[in-house]
């Protein structure tokens, strides 16, 4: 079988697929619902069976047969190894750092991989955009051992400095996070619809590791909102296979018509196609 | 001690102008015929509490009930934005909104303090974000501390007290004891933490036999409990009913136009008897 050219899958496929594929031989995920729990479900229905999905209305193993629309939703709870109450999922499971990856969405994200998802604009009183806000995302980025954020690369989300820091990546730079007591490692990787971003491990400042097929380094940089440097030895991303293509068709068929539309319902979904301003034109 | 009532006598002598209110369900067992009971009786000034204030926040805020907001996510989940919230935000409409926003973790440590009877719940969260450097009302309730046994930096966040928590659980017995199962929450610590509780229930029965995973509230410990089958809808109470994730989808056009929601509010709300 023939991998499947660029034309033939959606920018939205292969960063869900991208994201899948880094949950390979990890354990434990702090899901959020849109592409994290499309992504984290077409990992279990894929490579990692075994996966804990870890949602922060409190099943724990939830192994939905479909994906879920919301984040509470029955199929979460019925198919959970257990399910606890939403103070023991921050305090117990996710503050001692006992949850491996987190998966976060932005509506900016800044050079030191920090997140904004409360307010577009420089006033918080009079916001451009008012955004969901904080939801589990400030502790998801404080505590999981490592965060992936899903984010569409654009001039609007990838900005030099986030108009407001909801959840801390790299803060000011190195040692940012071990001052605010972060003990986490924080964002380790930035799937974005062109490529792959990672922080550079002296100064933390997020460089372009990967692109996708068809992609090239120009497109990247014109849609950054920084002078973004290039890492040596870029790599260029797989293309989904069909076999992953075909996985995730199938549990994207298991949403109604109007559902999967991406909106977040937590702290831990990427606001990406119904990125939910709440103020104010769309980000 | 619990008292079984009516959802209208339990609104009206449970819920008063100028409390702060906290109703709760994380998407599953969401109190919506409490929250169009409280509409009905056309409460006002109220401090709405609440993790995530969805559709049934966006109704009591366009319907005039609110003064303040705390709380940590506000969208319509799976759909997009909260049109009575933003309206309320950005124009005043019908009046306005003081905000305070925090993190889930952060909500749910409070409710943990005012269940636990303590000034404040202690964390690790906050620290270097927006909600500490910017001029948010969040700073008036949390602080950093230093931990007097190892000098870690953590954060302190106050106690939440509602005068008043609403929930919905699947059933009660007859003396009031409460059962809920499923996605539980932070039912429990909103009720523990509130000087007041108001319960819906799906049914009453003679027994509460056992559920795997189930909570039970004691009627001692519960105020009062009240009747009302689908009580949850849109939201759904497992075992019960199911998610109307239409509606969510629906409620985006009728939330959009004040008209639309104007009629929503007459037709399905104020034209409605309590139950």
């Amino acid at each position: 079988m023939t991998a499947p050219a660029p034309g033939e899958y959606t920018a939205d496929e292969i960063m869900t697929v991208a994201a899948a594929r880094a949950l390979r031989d990890r354990v434990t995920c702090f899901v959020g619902i849109g592409l994290p729990s499309e992504a984290a479900n077409l990992a279990r229905a894929t490579h990692s069976p075994d996966l804990v999905l870890i949602y922060e209305s409190g099943p724990i193993g939830a192994k939905p047969g479909s994906l879920p629309l919301s984040i509470g939703d029955g199929i979460l709870a019925t198919t959970a190894d257990t399910v606890v109450s939403v103070p023991e999922v921050f305090n117990y499971w996710l503050q001692p750092g006992r949850i491996e990856v987190g998966f976060l969405g932005a509506a900016q994200i800044d050079r030191f991989a920090n997140i904004n998802t409360t307010v577009i604009g420089a006033d918080y009183a009079v916001p451009k955009v008012r955004l969901p806000g904080a939801g589990g995302a400030p502790e998801i980025a404080a505590s999981c051992r490592e965060v992936i954020v899903i984010v569409r690369q654009s001039l609007r989300t990838f900005v030099e400095r986030v108009d407001f820091v909801t959840s801390v990546g790299f803060g000011d730079g190195p040692g940012s996070r071990k001052y605010l007591g972060l003990t986490g490692a924080g964002p380790q990787r930035i799937i974005t619809n062109l490529g792959v971003l990672e922080p550079d491990r002296e100064t933390c400042e997020l460089l372009l590791t990967g692109v996708y097929p068809g992609v090239d380094v120009g497109q990247v940089r014109e849609r950054t909102g920084w002078d973004l440097r290039v890492a040596a030895g870029l790599a260029e991303i797989e293309g989904p296979s069909a076999a992953e293509l075909s996985a995730l068709r199938a549990l994207r068929a298991t949403l109604p018509a109007d559902g999967g539309k991406g909106a977040p319902a937590g702290g831990g979904a990427a606001p990406l196609g119904g990125a939910a301003p709440l103020g104010g034109a769309a980000p | 001690m619990a008292e079984i009532v009516s959802l209208a006598e339990a609104i009206a002598d449970a819920v008063h102008d100028g409390d702060t209110v906290a109703m709760e369900g994380f998407t599953h067992l969401i109190p919506h015929a409490a929250g169009r009971e409280v509409i009905r009786q056309r409460r006002r000034d109220l401090t709405l509490v609440r993790m995530t204030p969805d559709v049934i926040y966006d109704q009591l805020i366009g319907a005039g009930c609110a003064r303040k907001l705390v709380f940590s996510w506000g969208g319509n989940p799976g759909v997009g934005t909260l049109h009575r919230f933003r309206d309320a935000i950005e124009h005043d409409w019908p009046v306005p909104l003081e905000l305070e926003e925090h993190s889930h973790a952060g909500m749910a440590n409070r409710y943990v303090a005012g269940a636990s009877g303590l000034p404040f719940a202690v964390l690790r969260g906050y620290s270097g974000t927006g909600l500490v450097s910017e001029p948010t009302n969040t700073r008036d309730n949390i602080a950093e501390i230093v931990c007097p046994f190892t000098g870690d930096r953590l954060t302190a966040v106050a106690a939440l007290r509602p005068d008043v928590t609403v929930i919905h659980a699947q059933r009660a017995d007859r003396k009031g004891n409460v059962q809920l199962w499923g996605i539980t929450g932070v039912q429990k610590e909103a009720v523990l933490a509130a000087a007041r509780s108001v319960v819906t229930v799906e049914e009453i029965v003679d027994e509460l036999d056992p559920r795997p995973g189930a909570i039970v509230l004691p009627a001692w410990a519960v105020g009062r409990v009240a009747l009302a089958p689908g009580g949850a809808h849109p939201s759904y109470a497992l075992d019960y009913t199911i998610r109307d994730n239409d509606f969510y989808v629906t409620w985006d056009a009728i939330s959009r136009d004040r008209e639309a929601f104007a009629r929503w509010l007459d037709e399905h709300v104020y034209a409605e008897a309590a139950s």
